[in-house]
């Protein structure tokens, strides 16, 4: 690993603690998106699909619907999410790259 | 114009938009290949992933696999997007922080050189069997559009990517793969809305597909088949839940998508690609569906009961039958042609899923000029995702096994013969696979996905998630992953075995995934833990920017 001296020069650290608190909030965060990621597809669209088709919406059986639609919508605001959350926690952090990278090309 | 010509018109246009884009931005690129993507906005690079993944398996036959599976086509919807929560959640951010440029050096660097050269034989295994895909695709574009054999579509298709992947650099240029996207998103959606309006009056095919949806299980059951929505249709229960795993699983572990997520320029920014290339990709994704049921009503439409004259006298039933890839014949000899789930009368004898998206708006009657629009989409697709793919064949050999194994002091122009080499070769094997293929488009693209899956996703994941996995347990978890994987999927296609528990080629993938997990776990216990600079390294990834870790408090490298 290349030697690079940017901690002298203010840039941000974790120390230990910060550290494990930003990993188990990335997991659990992930946890649970994961979680709704299996529910929706492996579980509502393959596991329970026939049992879902009893139910109608518009003219579409709602376990068909999951399969070809709404697993795909739902991956969607899952990533969403987890962009969202993930950028909050930097913040809290006070990881922030775009400056790290802004100084770096300054010097 | 004939259909042929607006073929010829749209594909030049279009691939003179590409080259003349490439140059341009080539021109003003004064950094390496590797960094294109760097400057540019996440939204664009987003569409540039959703060009490089969307292939000729998602453009051309995924909505036919769809049309004839029914509700099991479904596992291809869910498998090749699902995968991207993976990708997003497990893999891109990690390894975007580790900063290399091929998923073999991070086995090399996180393992050991034997690892890497396990990876280096799995990422070329599962590359050729994906452009084998690619090519049998640009085969069939080629076929109906110029009017030739599927043999000659294919030779002709080798030597266009071929063109295309030598010419280098112009792939990773990432504003010539969102003006792919943009052609490839656009001649899926034309037809598409077009389709719908004609059959239902309302031009968004995702609401207006229920009604026509309702009609068509009715009319299959009528004809004897089973209800286009039956989930169990063409696959069990079982089968639905392990090939839908293993593609997602397949997908988050494919070596040229991964790729992809090393080229952004922060953590933040490959996490946001993620999100809008999935965007993109689930733009064509929920509409694929739609196509399928419109495709399907509209075939039964035009050919159950019609009369054997009439027929031949329709432009697309002519000229897919000149290519092979569409029969009928009047068995019993009374004019007309009847559509039944029994093969002894059955008259519609081969209807190749892979002609359907191409052959949908000539069926459904549109201008000859959305005919040539969607052969050029096709082409879009398959030819970007093939030069992809030779690139990641190509850098695994010459960068990954000559270089860094076997010959360090090679020069640069050594390395660069050798990447060409392995080019060709690897067209050559693809071409073979396209003229003989081992089933349709999609079906081969997804035996990739299980071989990705199986060697490489526990591998990355375990990687970046447990500290204590090592070399030994990396090696023994690919070897026994592609070991049980490969064979099965052999056996099950040309040994003439039967299904063991009745378990899918296409859904072992995720099953051998976890063998290779176990293994990993198993052998890294009995086994020295990895050094503490190794361990170091793990945590450095672990965390976005310029974080300060390991036991001399080391700072993280950003590049």
């Amino acid at each position: 690993m290349e030697k690079n001296d940017n901690a002298l020069k203010g840039e941000p650290t974790l120390n230990e603690s910060d550290r494990s608190a930003y990993w188990h909030s990335n997991l659990r965060l992930m946890a649970t998106l994961l979680t709704v990621w299996a529910l929706v597809s492996l579980v509502a669209s393959t596991l329970i699909v026939d049992w879902l088709n009893n139910v109608n919406i518009g003219s579409v059986p709602l376990g068909f619907w999951m399969g070809q639609q709404g697993s795909i919508i739902t991956f969607v605001i899952l990533i969403a999410i987890y962009v969202w959350r993930m950028e909050k926690l930097d913040k809290a952090f006070g990881i922030d790259e775009d400056a790290e990278l802004a100084r770096q090309e300054k010097s | 114009m004939s259909t042929f010509g607006w073929t010829v018109l749209w594909v030049l246009i279009t691939f003179g938009i590409y080259i003349f884009i490439a140059f341009r931005s080539r021109a003003k690129s004064t950094g390496d290949f590797y960094v294109a993507g760097a400057g540019v906005p996440a939204i664009a690079n987003g569409a540039a992933v959703a060009a490089d993944w969307m292939s000729a398996a998602s453009f051309i036959s995924m909505a036919g696999l769809v049309a004839f599976q029914g509700y099991g086509g479904a596992v291809f919807l869910m498998g090749w997007t699902g995968g991207y929560v993976l990708l997003a959640l497990l893999l891109a951010p990690y390894l975007r922080k580790f900063g290399k440029y091929t998923v073999p050096d991070f086995v090399g660097d996180r393992y050991s050189d034997g690892a890497r050269v396990v990876a280096v034989v799995a990422a070329i295994f599962v590359s050729l069997t994906y452009v084998a895909g690619q090519m049998r695709g640009v085969g069939v574009v080629f076929s109906r559009f110029l009017e030739v054999e599927v043999t000659t579509g294919v030779l002709i298709g080798m030597a266009v990517v071929l063109f295309y992947a030598v010419l280098g650099g112009m792939k990773g240029i990432t504003w010539t793969q969102v003006a792919q996207y943009s052609v490839l998103i656009v001649a899926y959606l034309i037809p598409a809305v077009a389709i719908a309006n004609q059959l239902t009056g309302n031009p968004i095919p995702h609401l207006s597909f229920g009604q026509i949806l309702e009609r068509l299980d009715g009319i299959q059951t009528d004809l004897g088949f089973a209800a286009y929505s039956d989930p169990f249709a063409t696959h069990t229960r079982t089968n639905l839940f392990l090939i839908t795993a293993t593609l997602m699983v397949g997908t988050a572990g494919l070596p040229h998508v991964i790729v992809r997520f090393y080229t952004t320029r922060t953590v933040k920014a490959a996490r946001r690609s993620a999100l809008f290339a999935l965007f993109f990709i689930a733009i064509l994704y929920t509409t694929a569906p739609a196509v399928g049921v419109f495709a399907k009503f509209n075939v039964i439409d035009t050919v159950e009961g019609a009369q054997l004259s009439e027929l031949e006298q329709i432009d697309w039933v002519a000229g897919w039958s000149e290519t092979g890839l569409l029969e009928i014949e009047d068995k019993n000899g009374d004019g007309v042609i009847n559509y039944t789930p029994d093969e002894d009368t059955n008259e519609l004898i081969t209807f190749d899923r892979d002609i359907l998206v191409l052959a949908n708006p000539e069926v459904a009657g549109l201008p000859t000029a959305v005919v040539g629009l969607v052969a050029a989409g096709g082409l879009a697709a398959a030819l970007s995702t093939a030069s992809g793919l030779l690139l990641v064949i190509s850098s695994s050999v010459a960068h990954d096994l000559v270089y860094k194994l076997f010959r360090p002091d090679a020069t640069e122009a050594q390395r660069l013969r050798w990447g060409r080499i392995a080019m060709a070769g690897a067209v050559t094997v693809a071409g073979y696979f396209g003229v003989n293929p081992p089933g349709f488009v999609g079906e081969v693209v997804a035996l990739a996905f299980g071989l990705a899956a199986a060697s490489f996703f526990p591998v990355l994941v375990l990687g970046i998630f447990w500290k204590r996995a090592n070399a030994p347990g990396a090696i023994a978890g690919m070897v026994v992953g592609l070991g049980t994987a490969a064979p099965y999927m052999y056996l099950l296609i040309w040994g003439g075995m039967d299904p063991w528990f009745g378990v899918d080629k296409a859904g072992v993938g995720v099953i051998s995934a976890v063998f290779n997990a176990i293994a990993i776990v198993v052998v890294s216990l009995r086994t020295d833990p990895p050094s503490q600079e190794l361990q170091d390294l793990v945590e450095n990834v672990r965390y976005p920017g310029n974080v300060s870790v390991g036991s001399q408090g080391t700072p993280l490298e950003t590049a």
